[in-house]
């Protein structure tokens, strides 16, 4: 038996346990999380000497031409240069075959760890809207994310909310170019006939209990932004209740809950397609609506509510209007007396 | 004539299972009670020599006379099976035992020749011996545990490493054998590329890249089978698991 060095038995454990660096500019310094499409790993980039998050793609049986698209998913996905968005620096194959692509290392908190010390439904409102926002941004340029949840979202050191984990992204069409102006606009080319790139067709992606039922079916031809719009409405379920979606309605969950906004989360969940949001742009809107206690689009208000929603917006107004018929009231007592 | 030189060779008596060995210690039945122990012994005996040789400071037939009365005693009393998963590794469990059996012999101040001058099992010291002495050329700043479980995870790997070439040549697929030994167990050259290797076996660069992944892969699977038969429970596997290869197992 031959015997293995201490370098060896070093060495051996990377390439088995952890991808194989050699040949980037890459090195290895430990493995951050891992998912059913890959791992994401710390590296340091000894060119520019900086620490970088690196995903590398699980896919055993590598194909030319999907390691072909793969690589081109990614390069997509790094022109989506959106304060929301991870950037991502680089894509290559390792020398075992499999894709990787280096992203900046975000240092801060994953979505689910700021709600557990963070209760102001306001704040997370507004760390919600930013998601909205980012991924509203992906789909008008042709790109939906696939496994929106608490988990790949980041909460950065000074409160920048980044969506990460574009690993399984799909791109559904070419960016839309009604801006001409914009610079960064992407003009992709024509793919195959049905203008898709699927990461892994028939495959159930993503995570189940965040997941549209098109998705967990496994219908991939199906999805749309619609799709992501269902993730959005589970990741704003679990700020609401600090629950993963469930069969139980928010405000079962957590009484807490106002019906507008458990009215907009159950309309991003529903389960056609057709009964969603049409996009993310408009998810984003009710939230702003709700954080401004204006009508959001998805709950109709009787009366009582109206006025209850005015006067919780103008308490003030209300509190200096009782306050001076209250003051008239006791003129007119004490006058007669 | 060197003692260390009349006493066997590499052997492959041990059967191959899945199922845990430690569990199987606790086994009615003989028969299966002596094939667990077999597995423990098999997967632990050179860890545990080199551990008495160097933390315990013994001398080579010392440390002969004490790794065969640790696994004889170990056998006879049927301690194995009083391992409880619930509080501590079976690595653990095994280096505290060997431990206080160690400490022991020492305070009785005894030289073993358990059953006059019979080993009980056939073990080869002399590699063992020839890596203390290699060994001896890198730092060892470890602890007693570190030392042990990193002596443990060179003895799986080299196992997993014979038995894997085992079933390369059996199966006919030296070159991804060869490939592997070049790549990854090689210590001396270390220019070697995938290109080179491309170049020396005259195969495309993709076809390097194919079978080294898949060799890898099989080596990764015959680690965990090997590591499957020494863990008691399958919270026991996963940890051993990251820790001696740094991956997730379901």
């Amino acid at each position: 038996m031959k015997w293995l060095s201490d370098s060896k038995l070093t060495h051996l454990r990377a390439v088995v346990g952890n991808p194989d660096f050699s040949g980037t500019k890459y090195s290895f310094v430990k493995e951050l999380a891992r998912g059913g499409m890959g791992t994401v790993y710390l590296a340091e980039d000894t060119e520019l000497n900086r620490q970088v998050a690196i995903k590398v793609l699980s896919t055993p049986e590598m194909t030319e031409d999907l390691r072909r698209r793969m690589i081109r998913e990614a390069q997509i996905i790094a022109r989506l240069e959106h304060p929301g968005i991870v950037p991502v620096h680089d894509v290559g194959v390792l020398p075992d075959g499999r894709v990787y692509y280096a992203m900046k290392f975000v240092r801060g908190e994953r979505l689910d760890e700021y709600a557990a010390h963070t209760s102001s439904t306001r704040e997370r409102l507004r760390k919600f809207q930013a998601v909205c926002d980012a991924v509203a941004f992906a789909h008008a340029h042709g790109v939906i994310h696939r496994d929106l949840k608490p988990q790949n979202i980041m909460i950065g050191s000074f409160g920048e909310v980044l969506v990460l984990d574009w690993g399984v992204a799909k791109i559904l069409r070419e960016a839309k170019t009604e801006d001409a102006s914009e610079a960064d606009t992407l003009i992709l080319p024509a793919v195959g006939d049905n203008q898709t790139i699927d990461t892994a067709h028939g495959t159930v992606i993503g995570t189940r209990q965040y997941m549209s039922p098109e998705q967990s079916r496994g219908e991939i031809d199906q999805l749309d932004e619609r799709s992501d719009i269902h993730s959005l409405g589970a990741v704003f379920y679990f700020l609401l209740t600090d629950q993963a979606p469930s069969d139980g309605r928010p405000r079962a969950v957590n009484p807490k809950v106002g019906k507008p906004a458990e009215a907009i989360c159950l309309k991003a969940m529903a389960h056609a397609r057709s009964q969603r949001y049409d996009s993310a742009a408009e998810l984003s809107a009710d939230i702003g609506r709700l954080l401004d206690a204006e009508p959001v689009s998805a709950y109709r208000e009787n009366a009582y509510e109206k006025v209850s929603r005015w006067v919780g917006k103008n308490r003030f107004l209300v509190l200096l209007v009782l306050a001076y018929l209250l003051m008239r009231i006791f003129f007119i007592f004490t006058s007669r007396s | 004539m060197d003692p260390d030189t009349d006493i066997g060779g590499a052997h492959q008596r041990f059967p191959v299972t899945n199922q845990s060995a430690i569990a199987a210690a606790r086994s009615e039945d003989q028969v299966v009670r002596q094939r667990a122990f077999d597995t423990i012994l098999n997967s632990y005996w050179k860890p545990t020599y080199k551990y008495i040789r160097l933390k315990w400071h013994a001398n080579n037939e010392d440390a002969k006379d004490l790794t065969q009365g640790f696994f004889a005693d170990a056998f006879e009393k049927n301690h194995f099976a009083h391992y409880n998963a619930r509080k501590a590794s079976f690595q653990t469990f095994l280096r505290t035992c060997l431990d206080g059996f160690v400490a022991n012999e020492r305070k009785a101040g005894k030289r073993l020749k358990r059953g006059g001058d019979v080993n009980h099992f056939q073990f080869d010291f002399l590699s063992a011996e020839d890596e203390i002495a290699m060994q001896a050329m890198q730092a060892n700043d470890l602890n007693a545990e570190d030392y042990f479980h990193r002596e443990w995870v060179r003895w799986m790997f080299t196992m997993s490493v014979d038995t894997l070439r085992q079933r390369y040549e059996a199966s006919g697929r030296q070159v991804h054998f060869q490939l592997f030994e070049a790549y990854d167990l090689n210590d001396d050259d270390t220019s070697v590329s995938y290109a080179s290797l491309a170049e020396t076996f005259a195969l495309e660069p993709a076809t390097v890249n194919n079978y080294l992944a898949a060799t890898r892969r099989d080596f990764r699977r015959i680690v965990l089978d090997k590591l499957r038969e020494i863990t008691a429970t399958d919270e026991e596997f996963r940890t051993e698991a990251r820790s001696l290869l740094g991956v997730d197992v379901k």
